[in-house]
């Protein structure tokens, strides 16, 4: 018998199934496009299961589309990132649209958590508007800020603003490695402060896609002096989460 | 209502077709929001009409009273003693401030970092949609918040009968004697204006007028304290509100008429929500009219609030004035005691506030607190912190939230709100 959970992001909608013992059979990721629930029906027809509980930003119009329960993305975060990490007590979560910071009790429950305001500063949509400015894909942008040798500082947090910062540096002749360690490290700032707010100490688990950049790991690393751990398949831990919440729910029901 | 009342809008000024469009979204956010509402007590059917009514038959009523000689004083703060005012034969009114109008025209006199409750305020008078304001004879502005005094120099030019109180920033004896002064000034205008001398029995039986309406609403937080909540807090809030707009008499009647109603649902064990529904204490700005922003994302994740830390809510209606001085100086000074008792976040330093809130948490029997900050609002942004804080020590879990009065944040803060949910289950 199978469980799901299915994280509909800004960015990417994740599908995760686990069996009865809560071990990951299959993992699934789509483009959430303009029309997520279309986007959703094409991944469910690749699994079977009993029972489904949808996070993320679209969950509510899952949930009127298909009948099912929903958790937040902080909840499914922090149960996705103990499952893999069970000491855990940290979570950090940069997703295409908001980042998170949580802190966990002993038992896993949420202590307290931090999220980004209205607008998408500081997440993988800025990172990914940015190493579009100056001509990177995506793991060329990570990897290339790390062989930058000098630190050159960006000051706005603001996607808009950014970018004409970015334009305007590269019209001074600035070093386009240098440019982009700036870059991360802006968003290692803000996030560090979020981690800060809600823990101060303990390994951090990193999950969502902006986890994928090696970049990031390792200046978050720096900045804080914690061991930040990175699950194999970060963007999928919110629907992990919530395929276990929707097998813990079959239990205690 | 609209026909009825269109010749009373336009003799006080009133822009009809941006009251109108007003009304319409008044009307509609009101049957989405509170009508929609289950289990509601039925005398909450007075507030509906109080609140179908509140720019119709209420501005009649006071036109009315003004066509009898009363004089009719408009305010932003629960600073400004009803007591003085009543005492004089006037009627005090809550001006409207809790929703975004005419904001373009707004930004062309205010700075854009403004939070939304001032910025409110001058959009109902530019935009000519405030009939309280309109029928005021007086406007008291007070120096609360910077954001405020410096506000207030503006709304000078606007209108032609602004009075600025001044407040004390500090609860230390020069403060009080500062507030005891205005208050005295505040009395002369106010007699000035209505021409009534103000008297030891005309101010007993204001004292005593504004005590039983506040003690009406103390009982009806009291009777919040139960579980199942026999009360949403969206029902709570808004009589909360009405408090500055009603006649006070029929206020604190209506709401102890409330009060015997949520008596017998608690007895038969009767909630607007379930028993054990998370239960959830806002603290922080003032919510006025129609600002319900935050109860209906809270109430609609399966929470209930089981109270208001806010002047609009305890820290407006919490302690009564003591009536039994024998003279009026006596009464004044029973006044100035009972007023400088609010721990509103412009004093500094401010450890009242922190207490307050854990003192209602557990009254309420509160499983979390939300704390509500406007957007620039850093009295109360900066103080919600150290509020955290000493909730945090005790284990009560805070959340802090910044928002304004616009809906496009609603997504986010329904996230956070609903994980907060989750957390306290």
């Amino acid at each position: 018998m199978r469980f799901a959970g299915i994280d509909i992001g800004s960015r990417t909608i994740k599908l995760v199934a686990v069996d009865e013992a809560g071990q990951m059979k299959a993992s699934f990721l789509a483009d959430t496009g303009f029309d997520p629930i279309t986007a959703a029906k094409k991944l469910l027809a690749e699994v079977s299961f009993e029972r489904i509980m949808a996070t993320g930003y679209g969950r509510n119009l899952f949930e009127i589309a298909f009948d099912a329960p929903t958790v937040t993305e902080i909840k499914a975060h922090a149960t996705g990132a103990r499952a893999i990490f069970p000491e855990a007590r940290t979570v950090l979560d940069i997703g295409g649209q908001d980042s998170k910071a949580i802190s966990l009790f002993e038992n896993g429950k949420v202590k307290k958590f931090e999220m980004n305001d209205r607008c998408a500063a500081g997440t993988g949509k800025f990172l990914e508007i940015m190493a579009k400015t100056l001509g990177y894909d995506l793991e060329a942008f990570g990897r290339e800020a790390l062989f930058a040798e000098n630190d050159l500082n960006i000051s706005s947090m603001c996607t808009v603003f950014a970018e004409s910062e970015v334009t305007s540096l590269i019209a001074k002749g600035n070093n386009r490695r240098e440019i982009a360690r700036g870059l991360h490290i802006s968003v290692i700032r803000r996030a560090a402060g979020m981690i800060n707010r809600v823990s101060s100490e303990g390994d951090i688990v990193f999950s969502g896609g902006v986890a994928k950049n090696p970049c990031m790991a390792a200046f978050l690393t720096d900045k804080l002096g914690r061991r930040v751990l990175i699950p194999e398949n970060p963007q999928s831990i919110g629907a992990l989460g919530a395929a276990l919440l929707a097998l813990e729910k079959k239990a205690s029901a | 209502m609209s026909e009825t009342y269109r010749p009373m809008w336009e003799q006080l000024g009133l822009d009809l077709q941006s009251h109108d469009a007003l009304l319409g979204v008044l009307g509609q956010s009101y049957k989405d929001i509170y009508l929609t509402q289950k289990n509601r007590p039925e005398g909450m059917s007075y507030f509906d009409f109080v609140m179908s009514e509140v720019h119709g038959l209420r501005i009649k009523e006071l036109l009315d009273e003004k066509a009898e000689g009363r004089k009719i004083i408009g305010s932003y703060c629960v600073f400004v003693p009803e007591e003085i005012a009543l005492a004089a034969k006037a009627t005090l009114v809550g001006l409207c401030s809790g929703a975004d109008f005419a904001m373009e025209e707004v930004d062309k006199i205010l700075p854009r970092n403004t939070c939304a409750l001032i910025k409110s305020s001058f959009g109902f008078k530019l935009g000519k949609v405030c009939p309280y304001l309109e029928s005021a004879d007086l406007i008291v502005g007070e120096n609360t918040c910077d954001g405020k005094k410096k506000a207030y120099e503006s709304l000078g030019h606007l209108v032609d009968n602004l009075y600025v109180m001044d407040l004390p920033q500090v609860k230390s004896e020069e403060g009080k004697a500062l507030l005891r002064s205005e208050y005295k000034r505040f009395k002369e205008a106010v007699e000035q204006l209505t021409g009534v001398s103000i008297t030891v029995e005309s101010l007993q039986e204001a004292i005593q007028t504004v005590n039983a309406k506040r003690a009406a609403l103390y009982r009806l937080s009291s009777l919040r304290k139960a579980d199942p909540a026999p009360i949403s807090g969206l029902d709570a809030l808004l009589a909360n509100q009405v408090f500055f707009y009603d006649n006070p008499a029929r206020f604190t009647e209506s709401v102890n008429t409330i009060c015997d109603e949520l008596e017998k649902r608690i007895q038969e064990k009767q909630g607007s929500f379930p028993e054990k529904t998370p239960r959830i204490l806002v603290s922080g700005c003032p919510q006025a009219v129609p600002n319900w922003k935050l109860p209906m994302i809270v109430e609609s994740a399966g929470a209930v609030i089981v109270g208001e830390e806010s002047c609009v809510g305890e820290r407006g209606t919490r302690n009564l004035t003591d009536d039994s001085g024998e003279t009026v100086e006596d009464m004044m000074e029973a006044i100035v005691d009972r007023y400088f008792q609010v721990d509103c976040a412009i004093f500094t330093p401010n450890p009242d506030r922190p207490q307050h809130n854990l003192e209602m948490s557990d009254d309420s029997k509160a499983d979390g607190v939300i704390h509500y900050g406007l957007q620039f609002c850093q009295p109360y942004l900066m103080e919600a912190i150290p509020v955290e804080k000493a909730l945090e020590e005790k284990n009560i879990p805070c959340l802090r939230v910044e928002t304004d009065y616009s809906m496009e944040d609603v997504g986010q803060l329904k996230t956070r709100v609903e994980a907060f949910v989750e957390q306290l289950r």
